[in-house]
């Protein structure tokens, strides 16, 4: 009998990912629901202590998977031993993060237990036999799908950074670890990461922010991505930007928002001199707070903000740094 | 090359949920290649114009999905190959690879083309399930590719979460295309005319020599079990005061009432 949920523990740079706190807290949850563990599959290399976290974060075991060939993410070593893994304690539910990693390998590990999984999730819950049923926006988020009824176990899902509540570490808190060893084929080392390409600045992770700041057309000039970069930093969040800003090279495609672009829920979306074209709608609009600046009172964006300004974004935007900051700072 | 394309509703398409609440309305929508195939496509052209080769572009679905082959075809692709079956019909990401990795089986092919999503059920799996079903390496989100073919390997730069990474992955593999990877051509008005006289190959479930069970709706991992139109509006509240009376007042709700800041 399958039992129990795992979750795949990513990590970057040595740290748990916030998206892997964030299945921890619900998994814990739904584990409890059923009466059975929540399982970290941690692979890596000299990961082992952040076995630690994920105890504190409602984890009971964490199957550690701790090898050379796993330090760099490839699809062909990960999906390797993450199958290997699933297959040796045979869980319920297998939880991934919906990121860069969680979503070349999710679907990879799918096909190769054979099993459906449902992509890119924004709720995660149980229906009445305790089986796996979640919410997963299709078409852009225009519709919400539930989705359930999996008919081959494990029930897998990816589920987007920033729409869980992440765990609260419980101090003290303290999880089985146990070691997986893992093995290789020729057929599991075929690509290799030749080298990493940092983006022009500083990184910026859309999905995770917590906050974005995101401007359009209305800048009307490259420069002027300087008036909503000094408010995303005196909010503490990261720069977005409408496809047309992207289209006009006014700033790289990796900070578009929408259906072509990235999809985002922050906690608060700040969007400036951007109608709201159905297209850019589609990559925020499960944003918590969202918050519009316009100078057009019939842009579309106002009827999917819950504040908005009809104004110039020229006075109005520095005059909201001043304010932050004001507030920040008292 | 082997591109694979999906026929999908354009991004400015209103979506409705059918009688049923399964599905959704197909009245009034306009479809097209979905915008991701659209790259791959166009990068499989690209190398064939550099390196020579044939490009097939191959897809999974209904009658009306021919036109995103003839759409490829009009853009300069070889070959066009319909999986068309009402058994292959309302299959999720699994069903709809088996299928497609069964007719990838008779294809000869270095290189898997397709999008790094279909904007329909944005599922992102349909990729990485075939290169796992044909047993070949895969790059997913790609901004950026070269092939030797020399020394039959592809170097290609692939979107992170805020940075890139270069994957060097030997031939055959797949690769899927994200924005950035190049300017789609807009079909010829001669490429139109010769896509519609081109002869796509139809393929269903007895000449794929797959069981009914396997594919479509039977072969599902998970199913669709209700659809609905979220409301996107909120009440918003809306400032008309001049500029640093209304950011004053903006930031003091987001501090007081929304408790964001
Ligand atoms: C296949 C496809 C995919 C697409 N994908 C995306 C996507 O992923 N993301 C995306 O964003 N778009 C996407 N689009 C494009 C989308 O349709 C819109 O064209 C785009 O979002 C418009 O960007 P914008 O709001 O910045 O520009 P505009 O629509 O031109 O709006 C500019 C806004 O700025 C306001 N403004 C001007 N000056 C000022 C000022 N001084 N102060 C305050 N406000 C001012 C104007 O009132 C206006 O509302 C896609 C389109 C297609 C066809
Ligand atoms: N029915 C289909 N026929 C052919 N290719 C498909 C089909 N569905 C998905 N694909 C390919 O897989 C990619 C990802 O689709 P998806 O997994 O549905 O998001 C698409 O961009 C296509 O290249």
């Amino acid at each position: 009998m399958p039992s129990g949920i795992m979750l795949f523990a990513e990590c970057r740079q040595g740290q748990l990912r916030k998206v892997t706190l964030e299945l921890a807290g619900r998994g814990s949850e739904l584990a409890a629901q059923r009466g059975e563990p929540l399982i970290a599959a941690l692979l890596g290399q000299g990961v082992g202590p952040l076995a630690e976290a994920l105890g504190q974060a409602g984890v009971d075991r964490v199957v550690v998977a701790d090898h050379e060939a796993l330090k760099d993410y490839t699809t062909d070593a990960y999906s390797r031993v993450m199958t290997d893994v699933v297959r040796a304690w045979d869980p319920a539910v297998v939880l991934f993060g919906a990121t860069a990693i969680g979503r070349d390998l999710a679907p990879r590990v799918a096909a190769r237990l054979g099993v459906g999984l449902a992509s890119d999730c924004v709720a995660l819950d149980l229906d009445a036999g305790k089986a796996l049923v979640v919410k997963r926006p299709l078409y852009a988020g225009k519709v919400m799908a539930t989705v359930g009824g999996f008919s081959r176990s494990p029930a897998m899902a990816t589920v987007r950074p920033n729409v869980l509540t992440p765990a609260v570490p419980q101090p003290g808190r303290r999880a089985e670890v146990v070691e997986f060893s893992p093995r290789f084929g020729p057929e599991d080392r075929r690509t290799a990461v030749k080298e990493l390409v940092a983006a022009a600045g500083e990184v910026v992770d859309l999905a995770e922010a917590d906050v974005i700041v995101s401007g359009g057309r209305g800048l009307k000039a490259p420069e002027n991505f300087r008036l909503i970069e000094e408010l995303a930093r005196a909010l503490g969040g990261a720069v977005g930007a409408s496809r047309a800003a992207v289209d006009a090279g006014w700033i790289e495609h990796s900070h578009q928002v929408g259906q072509t672009g990235k999809t985002v829920s922050p906690t608060l979306y700040v969007a400036c001199g951007i109608s709201g074209a159905i297209q850019h709608l589609a990559g925020m609009s499960s944003s918590r707070c969202i918050v519009a600046i316009n100078k057009d009172p019939e842009a579309p964006i106002f009827k999917v903000a819950d504040y908005g300004i009809v104004g110039d974004l020229f006075q109005v935007v520095p005059a909201l740094t001043e304010e932050v900051k004001k507030l920040r700072a008292g | 090359m082997v591109v694979l394309v999906k026929h999908v509703p354009d991004t400015e398409a209103r979506i409705a949920v059918a009688g049923g609440g399964r599905s959704i309305s197909e009245e009034g929508i306009n479809f097209v290649l979905n915008p991701y195939d659209e790259f791959a496509v166009e990068e499989a052209l690209r190398l064939k114009e550099r390196l020579g080769g044939q490009v097939t572009v191959v897809t999974l679905g209904p009658e009306r999905a021919k036109e995103a082959l003839r759409t490829a075809l009009a853009m300069g692709a070889d070959e066009a190959v319909h999986l068309r079956d009402d058994a292959l019909e309302g299959g999720d990401a699994l069903s709809v690879s088996v299928a497609l990795a069964r007719a990838l089986k008779d294809i000869p092919f270095d290189l898997i083309l397709c999008g790094k999503q279909a904007i329909d059920d944005d599922s992102c799996q349909v990729g990485p399930r075939v290169a796992e079903l044909l047993g070949i390496p895969q790059v997913t989100v790609v901004t950026k590719l070269e092939v030797d073919a020399a020394a039959r390997t592809a170097r290609a730069q692939r979107e992170m979460d805020g940075y890139s990474e270069v994957v060097e992955t030997p031939l055959p593999a797949l690769v899927s295309a994200q924005k950035g990877l190049n300017e789609p051509r807009f079909p010829s008005l001669p490429g139109i005319m010769k896509a519609k006289r081109k002869e796509i190959k139809t393929l269903n479930l007895a000449s794929l020599g797959l069981d009914a069970s396997q594919v479509g709706r039977a072969g599902q991992g998970a199913e669709v079990q209700a659809l609905e139109v979220p409301s996107r509006a909120r009440r918003g509240r809306i400032l008309t005061s001049d500029p640093p009376a209304a950011a004053a007042e903006l930031a003091a709700l987001l501090r007081g009432e929304a408790k964001v800041l």
